[in-house]
């Protein structure tokens, strides 16, 4: 079980503000997910453990390569969506 | 016969000869929401102005003799991918408000081919959820028994086109959110190959997952959606160079694989029961059956649930308070990410927001991320090694029909465990389809309910969607 502390832990890594309720429910639930992960341990060692860069699998490379993206003009649109501007720049509050 | 109970193949017909119109059609539609989704919710948002307007256009395209096949045809679109000026909110308060600023590819291509968009449907959160009950907005009840759910998180979707509300609807699968609503409400899902459709204007959930497609009350259907949105696309890098080319039957019989890990402990023997009886019909077709196995599918779903998280905790850092949707602005600048992201989003994307972080942060990275990562490799050489035994993988969608809302809710690893039997193919970028396979008749609602709908899910290696659509097509005809 993880403690109380480590789950304040992982939401301020997460920048998430949680209840006191939240907090206990958070405990017990990604408690026993993080069990059910103990599963893993399991895969026997002689498995030969796969070469997570992928190379030599299947088919998958094929569908990743780098492309140039034409221009695709939503800039006004994009800006459009910032919940606070001035201008063209998203308005935040100070920062120091 | 209504207008509402035709296929899209039926209604073309019917439009094509001017026994009706698009109008008709789309206003057949709209009554049927209006009359239904009160208790459905399977829409968030219906635009019945702007659609009867599409079908106006659809008309005059029809009356100019150059159209399609999907021209004037009335859809759904879950709610996390973008329709240009509508409401767009991934089911969560954070987006409550936002407005999508452009369309997403698989909508520009519906509306090219003269689709008509009835409205967006209802999800779990974010697309987070096997139920919709994650949904900021109630969940979606399941059309053939109002106290179950509707599966998902595309249960809106699948609600929509299972309750004569939709001609289709499209989804999207991350790890089996296309499959199960398929299943659990009695309709063709289809998830196809990772790259196959553009994900562009999808909100993302797991970008090495995600997959967009079709909800069709058959197999003829989903082939012509799945033909429409399916292809390259510049504004998706991982979208792939892929032209849908209809299989015709071949002479050799085709191989079936069951692969036997997917009938252990756990599965409801009701739905036991109805696969196998699909794979007996099989056999009867002609198909050469045979017993195989995919040793590491018990390692599937945890290796899911620490890759899907931890992509999510990266994809959804971008909802920060600042550049999108709701924004909290009391404190200071870190006090507007926490309040934002506190108060907009829900438990489900919170936890796995948390689950992600933790898999990914110095010190468990390599006991979980590295260890999944390596664990989904083995899973694609797994199904690799299985793809050489046969040409298709008969199993179940699900391990249990339709459950009872409120009954998963509290308990996320029994939710979770829904998605058994869907998540493995995902880790491989493979395609699945359920088809709808038979019906358990419940015995503790009243005798004249119509029973639950159980999918039979089959899988096929990459890119090879017409194989399973071909067998599929086969298979409607004797389930």
């Amino acid at each position: 079980m993880i403690s109380k502390e480590e789950v304040k832990h992982i939401a301020k890594l997460s920048r998430l503000e949680l209840t006191e309720q939240e907090i206990e429910k958070m405990q017990k639930d990604i408690s026993a997910v993080l069990d059910y992960f103990e599963l893993l341990k399991k895969i026997p060692k002689q498995a030969g453990i796969a070469n997570v860069s992928g190379k030599k699998s299947i088919g998958i490379e094929e569908t990743r390569k780098d492309e140039v993206i034409s221009s695709y003009n939503i800039r006004d649109e994009l800006i459009g969506k910032y919940p606070a501007k001035k201008d063209d720049y998203i308005k935040v509050k100070t920062i120091l | 016969m209504e207008l509402t109970d035709l296929t899209i193949k039926q209604a073309h017909k019917g439009l094509k000869s001017r026994e009706f119109s698009s109008v008709d059609l789309t206003k057949a539609y709209l009554e049927k929401i209006k009359k239904s989704d009160k208790e459905i919710n399977a829409y968030l948002s219906v635009y019945e102005k702007e659609a009867l307007l599409h079908a106006e256009s659809a008309d005059q395209k029809i009356c100019s003799g150059d159209f399609g096949e999907l021209t004037g045809i009335p859809c759904a679109i879950k709610d996390a991918i973008m329709v240009e000026g509508q409401r767009c909110t991934a089911a969560s308060k954070i987006l409550e408000d936002y407005i999508a600023p452009y369309d997403a590819t698989v909508i520009k291509k519906l509306k090219e081919k003269g689709a008509v968009i009835l409205g967006k449907t209802n999800t779990d959160e974010f697309t987070m959820g096997s139920s919709t009950e994650n949904s900021a907005f109630g969940p979606t009840k399941n059309p053939h028994d109002k106290t179950r759910v509707a599966g998902g998180s595309s249960g809106g979707s699948a609600a929509a086109v299972a309750g004569k509300m939709a001609s289709f609807a499209l989804g999207s699968d991350t790890g089996g959110s296309i499959r199960q609503p398929a299943s659990l409400c009695g309709v063709v899902g289809l998830c196809p190959t990772y790259g196959a459709v553009s994900r562009y204007g999808l909100i993302a959930h797991a970008s090495s997952l995600d997959q967009i497609g079709p909800f069709s009350k058959n197999i003829e259907d989903a082939e012509i959606v799945f033909k429409a949105i399916s292809g390259k696309d510049s504004m998706d890098a991982t979208s792939a160079n892929y032209l849908y080319e209809k299989m015709e039957s071949s002479k050799k019989p085709l191989t079936i694989g069951i692969p036997k890990e997917y009938f252990a402990e756990g599965i409801d023997p009701e739905v036991e029961k109805i696969i196998k009886g699909a794979i007996k019909k099989a056999e009867g077709l002609g198909f050469e059956i045979k017993e195989i196995s995919l040793p590491l599918t018990e390692y599937a779903l945890a290796c899911y649930y620490i890759i899907d998280p931890s992509e999510i905790s990266a994809n959804l850092s971008r909802f920060d308070g600042i550049r999108y949707g709701l924004s909290l602005q009391n404190g200071d600048l870190s006090d507007v990410y926490f309040k934002s992201r506190g108060k907009g989003l829900g438990i489900e994307v919170k936890r796995r927001i948390m689950i992600g972080t933790y898999c990914l942060s110095s010190g468990y990275y390599d006991a979980y991320y590295k260890k999944a990562q390596e664990v989904r490799n083995l899973i694609r050489q797994d199904f690799a090694k299985a793809f050489e035994k046969a040409d298709l993988l008969f199993c179940p969608v699900s391990p249990f029909p339709a459950f009872k809302i409120g009954e998963k809710i509290n308990n996320p690893m029994s939710m979770y465990l829904a998605d058994i039997y869907t998540v493995p193919l995902k880790l491989a970028g493979l395609p699945g389809l359920s088809l709808p396979a038979g019906e358990i008749k419940d015995s503790l609602t009243s005798s004249e309910s119509i029973g639950l709908p159980v999918g039979l899910q089959i899988i096929g290696n990459h890119f090879q969607e017409n194989k399973i659509l071909n067998v599929a097509l086969q298979m409607e005809k004797v389930l």
